[in-house]
Order: C-alpha cells, then structure tokens, then sequence
C-alpha cells in the first residue's frame, strides 16, 4: 500500500519535472491560472462555509462575552461587556446555573454512551445477520431503513403518543396484555423519561450504523471467510478475528459520527418532551435552549454553547489522536 | 476556458453577493417606523380557532376589506403558540419581523423590555379613536405601569369552569361548584369509574401559570414584589401551589395522566365525557368542533375560596386575551395604525371576537347581544368583576417558565406517587426563582 503511494508521487514528480520550462517565461501567468482555478472553484463552499458555520459560531463567541439579556437584545451588538461573567456563572457548580449545567452534562454523558453502544451493537449485528443471501433479505434491508428514512418530527411525535400514559400503544402492550408492570408508568415525565428518550434515539440511530457497517461489510474478501472456515473457524471466531478488525477503520468513523450527533441532538428531547424536559433526560442541548430561548438569559445560554463546543472539540481531537496512532501502529 | 472561467466568477459574485445580504441583517435601532412601503403589510397572527385553516377563513374576508378601504395588501401569516414567542425573538434580533403582530397580553412587558415594539402613546392611540374605548382589564395586560402601552388589546378571554350536565345529574349534583371546597367536594363524587372530576394539563407551562395565578392571588399572593422583583417563595405562593397540585396529588379529582397533557388533551376528555369539569377560557367553539352539543355543558364563573375576607379573594380568573402590536420598525408606520383601528373598530370587534369566542375589549362593541349569550356571559362577568392581570414586569415570560416547570414537575410527582409536601413545593420554587435572570 505504501509502496503504491510512494511510485504514484514519484510520478507526479516526475510529469511536472518533465516541464520544467512551462513553469518560466512568458507562460507562467497562464499556469497561475490553471493552478488557481480550483481553489477559485472551491471559494463558493468556502464562503457559504463560512457564512453558514463559522460567522454564527464567532457571532456565539462574541454574545457569550456581552451581558445580554431582554434589555439589550434587539442591538444586541451594542449590550454591555461582561468579560468572562457568562463563563464564572456556567461552570460555578455550587450556584443554581452551573449546577444545573452539571447535571444536564452527566445525564447527557450517560445518555450518549448508551444511545452510541446500543446503535453500534444492534446496526453491527443486524449488518452482520443480512451479509448471507436468503429469501426476504432485501426486504428486511429496506425495513431497517425505514426509521432513518423517515422525518425526524414525524417518528418522535409518533412516539410521543405511543409514551402517552392513558392511551399509549407501549402502556397497553407492556401492562394490558403482556402484564409485565403492576399499573401504567408515565414516560413522558419523571425517571423512565430517560428510558422514553434513549428508546427512541436507538430506533432513529442505528439505522445509520446498520446502513455504514453494511457498505463496509461489502469490503471484505470473502476469500477470508472461506479460508477461517477451511481452518476450522465458527461464525463466532470469523466474526471476531476477521469481521471486527476489517470494519475499524469504518467504526472509528461511525462512533464519531454517532456521538456528536447524539451529544448535540435537540430534535428528539424537544418534540418528545417540550422545552421543558423532565430532569431525568434534561439533556445539554434542552438545557441550552431554554436557559437562552426560555429564560432570556442570551449572554448565558451563548457561553454554555461555547463550553459545548469546546467540550466536543477537545473529545473529537483526543478520539482522532488515539485512533490515528493506533492505526499507523497496526500499519506499522 | 473561457466558459470555465465565466462559471468560476458566476459562482465567486454569487457567494458574495449571498455573503453581503446575509450580512446586511442586525437589528434596527431607529425611534419609529418610516413609509417605505405604503401600500404592502404584513401580518403575524396567532392562533386563535380550532386550526390555522380556521384562522385564515376568519380573517381573509377581514383583511380583503381592509384593502378594498385603503388599498393596502396585508399579508397573513397565522403562527401556532408554541413557535410565537421565537418567532418575535428572532425578529427583534434581526429586525426583520412583521408590520403588525399578535402577541399574548401576559407577555406585553417582556416584549416592552426588549424595545422592539411601537410605544402606544396619547398620539397613536388618539389614532385609533383614543384610550378610552378599551376596558380597562384589558388595558391593564398592555405593558409595564407608568410607560406607554407596548400594544393594543384585540381578543379579551377570561376562565370559566365548564361541566358536564349529564355527569353532574347522574352523580347527583344540582348545581356547579362555587368554592373550591364543594369543587372538591362534588370532584370526588364524579371522579369513580374510569371517569375523573377535574381536568388539567399539567406540562402546558403558561397553563400552568394561569391556574395557580388565581390561586396566588386569593391567597394574597403576587409572585413579584412591588419593585418587580421575583417573589416565589412567599407563603401564599407555596400554600397556593400547593393547594393546585393537591387536587391530583390529595384530592385525588384529576387523573395522575393530566399531569403530561400539553396539547389540550384534557378539553379532549371532557368533550368525551371522560372529565366532568375542566377550567378553561372560551372553550365554547373547541368544544363544538370536538362533538360536544351546547346542551351537553354549562358555564360557571370559576370557584372562589370560601369565608376568607381579604383583597384578591375573590380573583376567579387572569385577564386572558391577546394584544395586537406594531413593530418599531415597520417600513408602513401609518399603514399599520390604519390596520389596527380598522381591527379595533367596533364593527370588526363584534366580527372577530364573535368568530372566536372570546370577548371584545372595545367597551363599544360590548354590547352586542352575540356577548351575553350562555358562552359568553360568565366570561364577560367575570372580566368585569373578578379578573386580575398577570404581574407586568419585563421577567413575565420568564417567570411563566421556571414557575410554569416547578409546577410541571409537582404535578410529575402527584402522578408518579412521590409525596408532595410543604417543603417540596418550596423547594421546586426555590429553584425557579434561582433560575431567573439577573438583573
């Protein structure tokens, strides 16, 4: 593999040293040009980059350090300075704000460990059950689609109504007919929203691991398989010796992909519960919105955004660090 | 080449010119309004009747009138409550909102703290035909006191409790409740069988807001000090919450299940017969597209506390209606006076609050009999004698919040059996008023 890149920059060298006189002389503002076109080509994504990530997100850094309030937030580039106020008042965790800021964190941690294993597990497990050919096997792969298929408002609020405790599909299933609780819980409000909400994160999410596992599937010799198989290995063995490592350089991916959608995710706490969420699945992304959209509180709200962002960008650096070096370690 | 190079600049103008108009946003900061655009409104309103379809079919004839009269075009966009309060925020932010707004009149002073709507000056309401054809009630819930009104009242609603004849009459009851003792009282008669005596919707924040408001007030409670700081705490407030919560978590007259309803599902369950009382405002319409025959319910003035004398005791509802607002910098200042005396106009009043129930804030229009009817006649009573305005204070929509959640989780609580005591409720409003911002 090395030796491959290596030859396909010798050559590269070796075509652009073979004209050596193009890149003097009268014809070098023509080559400026070629060489120009794609980055003039790219400045479009560029700007709208920035416009739609980068300006907010600097406007965000800008509001976390201005007292910003009702007051001042119709011009609120005029509000007052705070200096690091906004901050002091978010991580303070022995005031009402920082504690609450914690809190929604931990419930927030807890919920995207869970949320990520369990999508991981059920989409590497359901990739590796179609991988054989059999009767139906196209049809199950477009049923497991259909929750990443479908709007996200559409399929929480379905399951909002199911949640519901008087007239609930999940009430009727788990107390009416199958008995299995003394007499309906709420999901909707008190501890088992928790449950209610990592539920459905799981339903809408591992799809998306279901849908990437597959198409890294699909790059596996079989000739793998066959040989495990004439040297006596069982599915277990194949799946562990060959299926898992051939899928990690896919999985560092999708456990990225997966928990910073699940960390920020605001759709589903917000449809399921309103913006007010119980305290038991007061997820970060609710706390933010309503400390900043409920309360007023814009200054606030806009530091804790940042923390957030900083937080994930810490954690995303320290993942890419780790599975970078243990890949040049395996390549090595 | 040349082609390539052509698409290339195309596309470099195109992301500038995107760049620079995504720019050019930010908020305004100018006095009033100017007339840059005279002949074209726009007009957000909230929504008012059983669904936005509704609510164009009731003003679209309105609106077209008004264009045939002056010649402006106004352009309608009805918004759902739940989006409203984001919407106006977003507006303010950006400057770039509605000519005219509805607004819900407990929020009037939030909004007139954030200086984004037109002040109503002698001069402007002079405009519209002077102060002094609104109710006073109702001008109570236009902005904080001693400053120009932040808006203008439209639709007037007050709380009502609502019940089911045959329910009553099968459980032996002659006559509504007028305290909350015999409310009790009759509610555990009704509630047996499946069926509950009192609905509630117990994760809907302001609806929460508004039913323990009245029973803060007649326990001699305001949430806010006179210098319109918050005041959660108070005994009254704790024993009045209190006092709200125990109907499902003591009393045990509202079904633990109301303790998640947000979306009117306990006016569903009344219609079904499912709830024999609900305290609801202009729920008159509603109830009729959910199936419900007017014979089917009657109409009391919301219960009381009984045999304590004292001012606020007597309080039965909050001055409900919505306000109609024009934003500071609208591009048709003079355009959208004219449309709100034209909505403010007796003849409109009588049109609009006919069509949706409510009651018209305009002394004028009043006095239609379309307002005394068996619907509406508790309603305007109560307006009259025994309703009190939300505290108009710039932390209103705040409060509506982290109190509306204390509640919210009290109720989770009842719900879920943990025990809800004294010290519980004082703790939840602890925290509420923690949560509010500093000043």
């Amino acid at each position: 593999m090395t030796t491959t890149t290596a030859t396909a920059e010798t050559d590269r060298r070796t075509v652009s040293g073979s004209t050596p006189g193009a890149a003097r002389g009268p014809r070098r503002p023509g080559r400026i040009r070629r060489i120009g076109l794609p980055y003039l080509l790219l400045l479009p994504a560029l700007v709208l980059e920035l416009l739609v990530h980068l300006v907010p997100m600097v406007i965000g850094i800008l509001m976390s350090f201005k007292a910003l309030t009702r007051f001042s937030i119709r011009d609120w580039g005029a509000a007052p300075w705070s200096g690091w106020d906004n901050y002091k008042i978010s991580v303070d965790i022995n005031a009402p704000a920082g504690e609450a800021l914690l809190h929604s964190f931990w419930v927030t941690c807890g919920f995207t460990v869970l949320s990520v294993g369990l999508c991981w597990l059920l989409g590497t497990a359901a990739a590796i059950f179609l991988q054989d050919t059999f009767r139906g096997r196209g049809l199950l792969r477009t049923l497991f689609l259909v929750p990443y298929a479908l709007p996200v408002y559409t399929a929480v609020i379905t399951w909002a109504f199911m949640f519901q405790h008087d007239n609930g599909l999940v009430n009727h299933v788990l107390h009416d007919q199958l008995g299995l609780t003394d007499k309906p819980s709420f999901w909707l409000i008190g501890d088992n929203s928790f449950i209610a909400l990592l539920t459905v994160s799981v339903w809408k999410g591992w799809p998306f691991a279901f849908l990437v596992v597959m198409a890294g599937l699909q790059n596996i010799p079989k000739e793998l398989y066959e040989a495990a198989a004439l040297d006596g290995a069982g599915m277990w063995q194949q799946i562990r010796r060959i299926t898992l490592p051939s899928l990690r350089p896919v999985n560092q991916v999708l456990v990225l992909v997966l928990f910073l959608w699940t960390f920020n995710d605001f759709n589903t706490p917000y449809v399921l519960f309103g913006k007010a969420a119980p305290e038991a699945a007061d997820l970060i992304s609710i706390h933010v919105y309503q400390t900043t959209f409920a309360t007023w509180n814009f200054g606030t709200g806009s530091a804790m955004s940042v923390l957030l962002l900083l937080f994930l960008l810490v954690v995303t650096g320290l993942y890419l660090l780790l599975t970078s070096r243990r890949r040049k370690t395996a390549d090595v | 080449m040349r082609r390539i190079r052509a698409a290339a600049i195309g596309a470099v103008t195109l992301s500038l010119a995107l760049a620079a108009s995504a720019c050019g946003g930010g908020s305004s900061t100018d006095g009033g309004g100017s007339n840059d655009s005279p002949k074209t409104l726009t007009y957000w309103a909230s929504n008012q009747g059983a669904s936005i379809t509704v609510d164009k079919k009731v003003l679209k004839p309105e609106l077209d009138k008004f264009e045939k009269q002056t010649g402006i075009r106004v352009k309608l966009e009805v918004i759902p409550w739940s989006e409203l309060l984001n919407r106006i925020l977003t507006a303010t932010t950006s400057g770039q909102g509605p000519d005219v707004l509805n607004i819900g009149n407990t929020w009037s002073a939030s909004l007139q703290a954030s200086g984004a709507l037109l002040p109503w000056d002698t001069k402007n309401f002079d405009s519209i035909g002077g102060k002094d054809r609104f109710v006073d009630s109702a001008l109570g819930s236009t902005g904080a006191q001693g400053e120009d009104p932040a808006a203008v009242p439209l639709y007037s609603m007050a709380y009502a409790l609502y019940y089911n004849k045959k329910m009553f009459a099968d459980a032996g009851i002659s006559k509504p409740p007028a305290t909350w003792d015999e409310l009790v009282a009759d509610g555990k008669k009704l509630s047996k069988d499946g069926k509950w005596g009192l609905g509630a919707e117990g994760a809907n924040l302001s609806e929460n807001i508004h039913q323990v408001f009245v029973f803060a007030k007649q326990h001699g409670a305001d949430f806010f000090t006179a210098d319109g700081k918050p005041d959660f705490t108070s005994k009254g407030a704790v024993t009045a919450i209190k006092q709200y919560v125990d109907l499902m978590a003591k009393d045990k007259i509202i079904a633990p299940g109301n303790a998640e309803y947000a979306q009117n599902q306990s006016l569903s369950d009344f219609a079904k017969g499912k709830t024999a009382m609900v305290l609801w405002q202009t729920a008159s319409a509603t109830l009729a597209s959910l199936g419900m025959k007017d014979d089917e319910w009657g109409v009391a003035p919301a219960p009381v506390r009984s045999g304590t004398p004292g001012s606020g005791t007597s309080v039965n509802s909050m001055v409900a209606g919505i306000n109609l607002a024009v934003f500071k910098n609208t591009d048709n200042h003079d355009g959208a006076l004219k449309f709100v005396k034209f909505m403010t106009s007796d003849a409109e009043q009588k049109i609009l609050n006919k069509a949706y129930g409510s009651i018209p804030p305009v002394k004028a229009a009043q006095s239609d009999s379309a307002f005394n009817t068996k619907a509406t006649a508790a309603l305007r009573d109560t307006l009259a004698k025994s309703a009190a305005a939300l505290p108009q204070v710039a932390d209103e929509s705040q409060f509506e919040t982290s109190v509306g959640t204390a509640v919210k989780e009290l109720l989770a609580d009842a719900a879920g059996g943990r025990p809800v005591t004294t010290e519980s409720v004082k703790a939840k409003l602890e925290k509420a008023q923690q949560q509010m911002p500093a000043k």
